[in-house]
C-alpha cells in the first residue's frame, strides 16, 4: 500500500503577516492585472461542522479581531431562525442593537483615528515612520485622547451587553443572556454629551478633509460600481442590524430591492479564481464582468433612502449633495461615510439607553426547529452573510460565510490595479510612493486582513511585479 | 466517636475516626485542590491533584485517612507546582479551547488552573486528539475532547443512578471514558440522572443541550470567587 502523503498548503501571506500584492504586466509592459492576495476564513467553515448550534455565535466571532460582535450577531440571527424564532422579545432585540452600535462605532473610530488619520493628517507621501497613531498623539494630543476615549466608550457598551470588551457571550439562539442594569445604563448615559460633541467634531474633520482634497479624492482609485446593503424594509432607512437587501447600479438604478435576505443565493453567486482563496461574488443577472459590487459605509450612503436620526441624516445629505444625489464612488469618501455612521450610532445609543425595554426580563423566545438559518447584518466594513444548516442532533452540517472583504474583493483588486497603472506607466520599478498608495487604497476599504488587525498605523506589505512570462521583475517589501 | 487532632501546614485540625485528610480539612475550612473527588460520590483517588505530604510521604488526601498527630503539608510551593503540572497535563491531553467552551466560568479544571496560577500552557506537547462530539441524544451531548477521565460520571451513574452508563475503556494512555452502547442515544440516560447533572462533570464534556451560554459572564460560578472559596469561607465563620 502506498504511503499516505502529507500535502501542506501554507498560505504564505498569512504566515508572513503581509498584505501581498502581485502585479502582472502584458507583453507591451503595461499593467494587465493586479491581485491582492488575502487569506480568507475557509478554515472556519470546516471547523464549525459538527459543533453544536448554540456554540456557533461564540465560535465564529473569533473570525475577526476588530468586528467580532458583527459575526457574533450575524450567527445569532441565523441561529434564531434555526430555533424557529422570527421575532425576538424587545429587550433581546434592543440589547443586541445596542451591542452592535457599540461595535460599529468603536470599529469606525479605530479605523479612522488609528489607521487612516495618520494618512489624512500627514499626507500619503509622508515618511512611513510618521504615519501612525503615536505621531498623531504627539501632533494633536487632544484629538488622540478623544479617539481613545471614544473607542473605550464603544468597548464599554460591548462589555455591558456581551459581558466582555471582546469575545463575550451576549447573544444566544432566540435572544440574549442579560439585560442592562440601571447603574450600567447611567454610567453610559453620563458620557453621552462628550460622545455627541466629539462625534460631530470627527465628522467635521473627515468632511473638511474630503472637501479640501476633492481633487485627489475624486481621482484616487475612484471608479463606479454597483452597491449593496441591507436597508430597513418598510422605508429604506439605514439599518445596521436588520433589513432587506437592496442593490443599485453605479448610476443609482435599482438592481433588486426589498429582497428577503434568506434568499440572497438567488441573486448572488460566488466565483472562484485559481490564485485566491477568497471568492469573488457578483450579481447573477449581470454576470461576473458587470455584476460585481461594493459594500461598506460608502455603499450604505449610496443605497439608503435616509437615516432615521437627525444629525446623521443632515450629514448624509451633505455628502450626497457633492454628487447631486447620485452614488458617490470615491473610495476615500468612505472615511467621511464612516464618521456619518459614528454620529448615527451615538444618536441610536442615546435613544436606546433611554428605552426602559433594556431593563426588561423577557430575554429569550422559543419556536419550532428548522434546518436552515441565515443571518445578515451590516458590519462596520459592510454586509455580512452567515448561512448554516443544522441537523436534528443540533450539529452544524453546512456553513457558508460571505464577509465584507469578500463582497469587496473585486473592488479591492481594481483599486490596487488603478494605483499600479498610475504609478508604473512604463517603468518596471516599485517605488515607495506606490507602496504608500497601495496601502491607502487597501485601507480605505478596511479589509479584514490579518495584518490590518494588528498593524497600528503601518500595514506590512509586499508588492511583486511580474512580466508577461511570469518572471519576477521587481519586488518591494515593507516590514513593521 | 473518638476525636483527635492533626496538623495541616502547622494549623491544628480536628478529625473523627474514619475521616480522610480532605474530609477533616473541609470541615475545618481548609481547602485542598481536587478534581476527581466529589461530595456524594465514593472516593477514587485518580487525579492526584489533592496530593499532600503526610509525615513527609506523598498521598492523595481524598483517600488517605486522617490520623492522630499526622503532620500534613499542603500549600507549599513544591506541592502546588506538582498540582499545577498535573492540571497542565490535562489541558495538553485533551482539546481545551476555553474561549469557545460553554463550560468556561463554570469549569473546575479552568478554575483550578486559575487557582494554581497556571500561566504557561506550553510546557508539554499538545496531544490534540481527534474526538467526535456525540450529540445523538435529544437532550444531552458528550464532547469528550474536554473529558479529563475523572470518573465522576462513572461513579454517579453506577452508584447513585444504578445505571452504569459510563465506564472506562482501553488501557494505559489509551484509557478513556465511554458509554455502554454505540452512542449516547442508545443508552437509557436522561437529564434526570445524577450523572448528567451539571455538578457531576467538572468540565464541559457532559452537556445539557440548548443551555450553553445562558448564564452571562459575571454570573458564572467562578466569576465571583475562586474555586474552593466556599470551603475556605467556613474557616472565616
Ligand atoms: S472544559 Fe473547562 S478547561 Fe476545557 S475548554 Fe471548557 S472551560 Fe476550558
Ligand atoms: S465525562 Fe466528565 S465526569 Fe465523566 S470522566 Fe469525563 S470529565 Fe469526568
Ligand atoms: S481528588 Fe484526590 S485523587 Fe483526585
Amino acid at each position: 500500500m502506498a504511503e499516505p502523503r502529507l500535502i501542506e498548503i501554507s498560505p504564505v501571506t498569512r504566515v508572513e503577516g503581509h498584505g501581498k500584492v502581485t502585479i502582472h504586466l502584458d507583453a507591451a509592459g503595461e499593467v494587465d492585472e493586479a491581485r491582492l492576495h488575502i487569506v480568507e476564513f475557509r478554515g472556519f467553515e470546516r471547523f464549525i461542522r459538527g459543533r453544536l448550534l448554540w456554540e456557533v455565535p461564540v465560535i465564529v466571532q473569533r473570525l475577526c479581531g476588530i468586528c467580532p460582535v458583527s459575526h457574533h450577531l450575524a450567527a445569532a440571527k441565523a441561529m434564531d431562525m434555526i430555533v424557529g424564532v422570527d421575532a425576538l422579545p424587545p429587550t433581546a432585540e434592543k440589547m443586541r442593537r445596542l451591542m452592535h452600535y457599540g461595535q460599529v462605532m468603536q470599529s469606525h473610530v479605530l479605523h479612522f483615528f488609528h489607521l487612516a488619520a495618520p494618512d489624512l493628517l500627514f499626507g500619503f507621501d509622508a515618511a512611513p515612520e510618521r504615519r501612525n497613531i503615536f505621531e498623531v498623539l504627539k501632533d494633536q494630543p487632544e484629538l488622540g485622547r478623544r479617539a481613545i476615549a471614544m473607542r473605550r466608550f464603544g468597548q464599554e457598551i460591548i462589555e455591558a451587553t456581551a459581558g466582555k470588551k471582546i469575545h463575550g457571550t451576549g447573544a444566544i439562539p432566540g435572544g440574549i443572556n442579560r439585560n442592562l442594569p440601571l447603574e450600567t445604563r447611567d454610567a453610559l448615559l453620563a458620557q453621552m454629551e462628550d460622545m455627541e460633541a466629539w462625534s460631530m467634531d470627527a465628522l467635521a474633520l473627515a468632511r473638511d478633509y474630503t472637501l479640501e482634497h476633492a481633487g485627489i479624492i475624486g481621482s484616487f482609485a475612484a471608479f463606479g460600481s454597483n452597491y449593496m446593503s441591507l436597508v430597513r424594509e418598510e422605508d429604506g432607512a439605514l439599518d445596521l442590524y436588520h433589513g432587506a437587501l437592496r442593490a443599485l447600479t453605479s448610476t443609482g438604478e435599482p438592481i433588486f430591492d426589498k429582497l428577503d435576505y434568506t434568499r440572497y443565493a438567488e441573486k448572488l453567486i460566488e466565483d472562484v479564481r485559481p490564485w485566491s482563496y477568497m471568492k469573488f461574488p457578483y450579481i447573477k443577472t449581470l454576470g461576473s464582468e458587470r455584476g460585481w459590487y461594493r459594500v461598506g459605509p460608502l455603499a450604505r450612503m449610496n443605497t439608503v433612502d435616509f437615516i432615521d436620526t437627525p444629525k446623521a441624516e443632515a450629514a448624509r445629505q451633505e455628502l450626497r449633495d457633492i454628487t447631486a444625489g447620485r452614488p458617490q464612488h470615491a473610495i476615500l469618501a468612505n472615511h467621511w461615510a464612516r464618521m456619518v455612521e459614528v454620529v448615527h450610532c451615538i444618536e441610536k445609543v442615546r435613544e436606546l439607553l433611554n428605552d426602559p425595554d433594556l431593563q426588561g426580563t423577557d430575554l429569550v423566545a422559543k419556536g419550532e426547529r428548522r434546518r436552515e438559518g441565515i443571518g445578515v447584518i451590516e458590519a462596520p466594513r459592510g454586509n455580512l452573510i452567515h448561512h448554516y444548516e443544522v441537523d436534528e442532533n443540533d450539529q452544524v452540517t453546512y456553513c457558508n460565510l460571505i464577509v465584507s472583504t469578500t463582497h469587496n474583493n473585486e473592488g479591492l483588486n481594481r483599486a490596487v490595479k488603478d494605483v499600479a497603472v498610475s504609478h508604473l506607466s512604463g517603468r518596471r520599478e516599485i517605488t515607495e510612493g506606490m507602496l504608500n498608495h497601495v496601502e491607502v487604497a487597501v485601507r480605505a476599504y478596511d479589509p479584514c486582513l490579518s495584518c490590518a488587525t494588528h498593524a497600528l498605523g503601518q500595514m506590512p506589505l509586499r508588492v511583486e511585479l511580474y512580466d508577461a512570462e511570469g518572471g519576477l521583475v521587481a519586488e518591494r517589501i515593507r516590514d513593521h | 466517636m473518638s476525636g483527635f487532632t492533626f496538623t495541616i501546614d502547622g494549623a491544628e485540625i480536628s478529625a473523627e475516626e474514619g475521616q480522610t485528610i480532605m474530609e477533616a480539612a473541609d470541615a475545618a475550612g481548609v481547602y485542598i485542590p481536587r478534581l476527581c473527588d466529589h461530595e456524594g460520590l465514593r472516593h477514587q483517588g485518580g487525579c492526584r491533584v489533592c496530593t499532600v505530604k503526610a509525615n513527609g510521604r506523598s498521598a492523595s488526601s481524598c483517600t488517605e485517612p486522617a490520623a492522630p498527630g499526622l503532620a500534613v503539608e499542603s500549600e507549599t510551593p513544591h506541592i502546588n507546582k506538582l498540582r499545577r503540572d498535573l492540571v497542565e497535563m490535562l489541558f495538553h491531553e485533551g482539546n481545551h479551547l476555553c474561549p469557545i467552551c460553554e463550560a468556561s466560568g463554570n469549569c473546575e479544571l479552568q478554575a483550578m488552573a486559575y487557582r494554581l496560577d497556571m500561566t504557561e500552557p506550553t510546557k508539554f506537547p499538545y496531544l490534540e486528539p481527534c474526538r467526535a462530539v456525540d450529540a445523538s441524544h435529544p437532550d444531552i451531548a458528550l464532547d469528550t475532547n474536554r473529558c479529563i477521565s475523572c470518573g465522576r460520571c462513572i461513579r454517579a451513574s453506577q452508584d447513585v443512578d444504578g445505571k452504569g452508563i459510563f465506564g472506562y475503556v482501553g488501557r494505559g494512555i489509551h484509557r478513556h471514558v465511554a458509554v455502554n452502547a454505540p452512542a449516547l442515544s442508545d443508552t437509557d440516560a436522561t437529564v434526570a440522572d445524577f450523572a448528567i447533572s451539571p455538578e457531576v462533570c467538572p468540565v464541559g464534556c457532559i452537556i445539557r443541550k440548548r443551555q450553553g451560554f445562558e448564564r452571562p459572564i459575571g454570573e458564572r460560578e467562578f466569576d465571583k470567587a475562586v474555586i474552593g472559596a466556599e470551603i475556605e469561607r467556613k474557616r472565616d465563620e
